[in-house]
């Protein structure tokens, strides 16, 4: 600052070498293609792969059956389970860099669980809007962990993955109980739903979902920058402009409706908002520019893909879809939990 | 005039505090722990409210600053900072260019005051390291580096030093010091005596949340107040505070 700076560290003074800017900005633009590549072909192959074989041509042929699989077994449920993909680890994103806290994720929260129980009780009830129940029973979680774990003005990482945990007890406990006194047909409705598979949806459940989780999920991208604040801390963004607060609450209400509206559809399905976002922050670093956009699309086709092996490995029996991503994200998060202990200042 | 504080008070930390600070200077916060210090700093940054009586900057009150106007005239540096995750010490000191971007990424200015903030900081070396590899004092000095990408009239520090060792303390000082001679405002808590009595152009002594002493340092750190606020006995011995054994 005073014409000379002075140099006092022994290293030699040459600059590491550095990106130029054009560069950062090209290599998230490829980053984000690639995920988005990715996501169109899976959702592309996905719907040709299953037990019965058909073609892509026949189908858009309207010759039966190849026209009835593709368009009415296949296509619908590998759009669901693309678009819950990509909001559920846009919101483990979101939880992550709100909560810094790498362990967060919809499903270690107990925010799922939380889901679970609003749309259990829809089914019980037999109410329709089971959307909504899930949407609450997802905020009313959150609050409630965010509030045990709120120590002072900090939150506390251990105290948060333990309310999280009993969380999850708790609502399972609620299901159970209301399965118990379920009839007989409910229960089974109860039970095909909580082991987190996907089925088939009707078109114009699809459209009102996307209609809601894309444009979520695009306003939670666009403020991309202030999130790196964020996940930094709340006085880091603050004394940088950052309006803290609203932003705040504006990442809790869309984690919640994303969670809530994706739970009630696919049921609780884990570990995806963990395993997308940690592999790609080892492979594109911590800006959540790059890291956002492509956890949408990665989110999308890594949901695709767990869904048509959950069709396809033992077929024509299913694995449901959250049965195959909590075997790959169990072992995962007990991975992440050890090398952060390894970490210096854990 | 930067800061006037009038009978500021806060739920905690500070009791009754007033004073009038100029546009430049290094100006050094003491006083022993518990005294309100970090709160003070931490009002002046506009990040503990709601707070009673007035702190108002360059004559607008702190609560009527919009965020964004306000983090363009004032950094602040916290005494250390926790990041959890893969940010390089560049993208940390990136951060600092936000209150002047609208846009997705950062404009070419934008990296010629990251450029020049981390030479004055004297993190060049280690810019494309991942920030939690760091060792305290590297951390502390790219957290310095984020603050002066600001570009900021007024500079608010909670105890610099902290991690520096004795090389990276004294420069650390000595740019506070030249960047207080040349415009900026540096306030700055301490607890080291001898280097705000060295560097510092005025002293604020804190003591149960009040100002216990207010002016020049030579003036200011007498055996008496010394005492008096901090309960040690010390000469001063050709500009030295020593302490007695």
């Amino acid at each position: 600052m005073d014409g000379k700076p002075e140099i006092v560290s022994g290293q030699a003074c040459v600059p590491a070498e550095r990106d130029k800017p054009e560069r950062i900005a090209s290599r998230a633009a490829s980053a984000t293609l690639i995920a988005a590549i990715a996501a169109i072909a899976a959702g592309l192959a996905s719907p040709l792969i299953g037990s019965a074989h058909i073609s892509l041509s026949r189908a858009f042929a309207r010759a039966s059956p190849d026209y009835e699989i593709f368009f009415y077994a296949r296509l619908p449920r590998v759009l669901l389970a693309m678009i819950g993909g990509a909001a559920l680890s846009v919101t483990g994103v979101l939880f992550q860099c709100m909560l810094r806290d790498p362990l967060a994720e919809p499903y270690t929260l107990g925010v799922s669980s939380g889901a679970s129980v609003g749309a259990v009780l829809g089914i019980c009830f037999g109410l329709r809007a089971t959307g909504l129940l899930s949407l609450g029973g997802a905020a009313l979680v959150l609050l409630i962990v965010l509030g045990i774990a709120m120590e002072g003005r900090r939150l506390s990482s251990f105290t948060l993955m333990l309310a999280g945990v009993t969380m999850n007890s708790i609502a399972f406990a609620i299901i159970l109980f209301l399965h118990s006194t379920a009839t007989f047909s409910q229960s089974f409705a109860i039970s095909r739903w909580l082991m987190g598979g996907l089925d088939a949806v009707e078109y114009s459940t699809l459209a009102w979902l996307a209609l809601i989780v894309l444009p979520v999920c695009a306003a939670v991208i666009r403020l991309a920058r202030q999130w790196n604040l964020l996940a930094v801390g709340d006085d880091w963004a603050a004394s940088r402009g950052v309006s803290t607060g609203a932003l705040v609450i504006f990442g809790y209400v869309a984690g919640s409706v994303l969670t809530g509206l994706v739970t009630s559809l696919t049921g609780p399905i884990g570990f995806v908002g963990l395993i997308v976002p940690h592999a790609l922050r080892l492979r594109l670093g911590a800006d959540h520019r790059v890291l956002l956009p492509c956890s949408f699309f990665a989110g999308a086709a890594f949901l695709c893909v767990c869904d048509t092996l959950s069709r396809t490995v033992i077929a024509p029996t299913e694995i449901p879809a959250g049965v195959l991503t909590a075997l790959a994200g169990g072992p995962f998060f007990i991975w992440l939990l050890r090398s952060r202990r390894r970490s210096l200042w854990l | 005039m930067s800061f006037r504080a009038r009978n500021l008070a806060f739920a905690y930390g500070v009791a009754d505090v007033s004073f009038d600070l100029d546009a430049c200077g290094f100006v050094a916060i003491a006083g022993p722990n518990g005294a309100g210090k970090s709160t003070l700093l931490g009002i002046m940054a506009g990040l503990r409210h709601p707070y009673r009586g007035s702190c108002a900057y360059e004559n607008v009150e702190l609560r009527q600053w919009r965020r964004r106007d306000f983090a363009r005239r004032v950094a602040f540096l916290p005494q250390t900072v926790r990041v959890e995750f893969p940010f390089t010490a560049e993208q940390v000191v990136l951060m600092g260019r936000t209150p002047y971007g609208g846009g997705w990424y950062e404009s070419p200015q934008d990296f010629a005051a990251v450029e020049e903030a981390m030479r004055t900081a004297d993190v060049l070396p280690f810019r494309a390291r991942d920030f939690r590899s760091l060792s305290g004092g590297e951390r502390q000095r790219v957290i310095l580096a984020s603050a002066l990408a600001q570009q900021p009239r007024t500079l608010l520090l909670d105890e610099p030093t902290t991690f520096l060792d004795l090389r990276h303390q004294l420069a650390m000082y000595r740019l506070l010091a030249a960047l207080g001679a040349g415009g900026m405002l540096v306030v700055s808590v301490t607890h080291d005596l001898n280097l705000a009595l060295q560097f510092a152009d005025r002293a604020l002594v804190m003591r149960d949340g009040r100002i216990a002493g207010d002016g020049p340092p030579r003036e200011v750190f007498s055996p008496d107040l010394i005492e008096r606020v901090f309960g040690v006995r010390v000469e001063i011995d050709g500009g030295w505070i020593r302490y007695g054994r």
